[in-house]
């Protein structure tokens, strides 16, 4: 990758405490570097989906400080944060669509924050940006699909569309968190794919969360382990030995690991 | 199934279901209460069958209509139309931009939704002929204070509904939004309205249903249309003009109830 070793993402040591008095997020330090492709695991409730949504700042955090391209998010304000957002590309588990609109809405959707208000309400979108959406759908091989309704597609092609409006947004760093939870293993693996290759192709940097540790092996350059709110390791995926998982996965005390 | 020895296991039979007093006594008091309120609005059944006559008299005279009235009629009842899609029109705009006020997952401050859902509740207390009642008091007799009425109802039946479906919506496209960084109107145009859109626009035409019958009426206390002339032509027994009127309404109503349904049949699909 270029650019190796300049830091995209800085967390400080980040915490998150839940109003009803849950740890989220403990004394997180992180640095994530340009054209990384790290995957982050562990079980469900450890904070994966807290980090991942305390970096774009869709969840605020109660101490500590997350830089973004050496700017911190979490003390932006109205249209800075907004204009860091716009850098930061996210794939949800339930992907999110506007399910009455048309697939191309959808994934011009990506581009609104370069838009001025009124050009949105009135649904002006430039004649190149529609171009780019359609470009965008046929790299995830969902051209002919683009005047459908988004809820007459299935649910791996629903997400691919939003593969689709994250290349549209052109975002700096992709997040996504569970993308393929609710898919079958043969989407899942096009849709790590589709996100390897934004990684590979646009250089974008990659935090996936990931529950299965098959995928996280064949996908991930790094590897991230959480436990109760608390970085339990990190390292290259090709040096972090099977007894890493068995740790993350069985809190320190099983003998295999938990391969969903 | 079998149990360990081998025999059929032993069913026990449905058993007996618990006797619950309270249902009884509420049961008694519902009853009661309402030979209570009978007697209390002297409501009595015998007086309609005595005074049965004068209805059919009445019903006679109006199924003869005089249809060389309905030359007066027909401008009258399309005046009372344009009352009611006036009406509707403002106050479905008002509601439009009001429920997204009220709306907890738009506004997430719980003062502002509170005090304007105040306001609403408020508002909707209000009955159409006390509207129509109140606006002749302050701009006079005429179609402008029926189609004010008929604003602030409209106003009160679209609000309610419009904003409950804007808080059952997938959260989920709001969340996307936010984080590609679209600001908060952004957010409501593309997030937000796509979802609800239909829904609107089927609760303006079900309150354009419900303003075309009320306008009707709302002459009666000299706020404009038809219903002036339902009066005059009562007060003075002309019935058979009566008809004519009754017939015309009940023709224009039907129809635009039927064509009003059809289309937010569709709309629902």
């Amino acid at each position: 990758m270029a650019n190796a070793n300049t830091p995209m993402i800085e967390c400080k040591n980040v915490s998150k405490v839940y109003p009803d008095g849950t740890v989220g997020l403990k004394d997180i330090n992180l640095t994530i570097n340009k054209g990384e492709f790290v995957v982050v695991v562990g079980l469900s409730g450890a904070g994966k989906s807290t980090l991942l949504r305390s970096i774009n700042r869709l969840q605020d955090v109660s101490g500590g400080e997350i830089l973004i391209d050496g700017k911190s998010i979490t003390a932006a304000k109205g249209k800075e944060l907004r204009l860091i957002r716009r850098d930061i590309g996210m794939i949800f588990q339930s992907f999110n669509l506007v399910k009455r609109s048309s697939v191309l809405r959808n994934v011009l959707v990506g581009r609104v924050a370069y838009y001025p208000t009124w050009k949105t309400t009135f649904n002006l979108f430039s004649k190149e940006d529609k171009q780019k959406a359609y470009e965008a759908l046929q790299q995830v091989g969902l051209a002919e699909k683009v005047y459908n309704r988004a809820d007459e597609l299935s649910g791996g092609q629903q997400q691919r569309v939003a593969i689709a409006r994250v290349l549209e947004q052109n975002p700096k760093i992709i997040l996504a968190d569970e993308p393929t939870a609710s898919l079958d293993p043969e989407t899942s693996k096009r849709i790590m794919n589709d996100l390897k290759m934004l990684n590979e192709k646009y250089g974008m940097t990659v935090i996936a969360n990931l529950h299965s540790v098959e995928l996280a092996k064949e996908f991930g350059q790094r590897v991230i382990g959480i436990r109760a709110g608390q970085v339990v390791y990190d390292g290259k995926m090709s040096e972090t030995p099977e007894s890493v998982f068995t740790n993350i996965y069985n809190g320190g005390n099983g003998k295999e690991a938990a391969d969903d | 199934m079998t149990n360990k020895s081998g025999q059929a296991p032993v069913v026990p039979g449905l058993p007996k279901k618990k006797f619950k007093l309270m249902n009884w006594v509420w049961a008694i008091i519902l009853i009661g209460g309402l030979f209570v309120s009978t007697q209390e609005t002297n409501t009595s059944l015998p007086v309609l069958f005595q005074n049965f006559s004068n209805f059919t008299e009445i019903f006679v005279e109006m199924a003869k209509p005089d249809w060389s009235y309905s030359g007066t009629v027909i401008p009258l009842v399309l005046q009372t139309i344009k009352m009611a899609i006036l009406g509707t029109f403002f106050g479905s705009l008002a509601a439009f931009f009001y429920s997204l006020l009220i709306a907890r997952n738009v506004v997430k401050n719980k003062v502002v939704t509170g005090v304007f859902r105040f306001i609403m509740n408020i508002i909707r207390t209000i009955p159409d002929l006390l509207l129509g009642a109140i606006f002749v008091a302050i701009v006079g007799t005429g179609t402008f204070a029926g189609v004010l009425a008929l604003s602030v109802f409209t106003f009160g039946v679209v609000v309610k509904l419009f904003y409950e479906a804007i808080e059952t919506i997938d959260n989920g496209p709001i969340e996307a939004l936010t984080a590609v960084g679209a600001n908060k109107w952004q957010i409501i145009t593309d997030a937000v309205l796509p979802q609800v859109m239909t829904y609107f626009i089927s609760y303006t035409l079900y309150a354009f249903e419900i303003n075309v019958r009320a306008s009707t009426v709302l002459g009666y206390i000299g706020a404009g249309g038809i219903g002036l002339y339902l009066q005059q032509t009562l007060d003075v027994f002309q019935y058979e003009r009566t008809g004519t009127i009754i017939i015309i309404i009940v023709i224009v109503v039907v129809l635009i109830d039927y064509i009003s349904s059809k289309a937010r049949e569709a709309l629902m699909k």
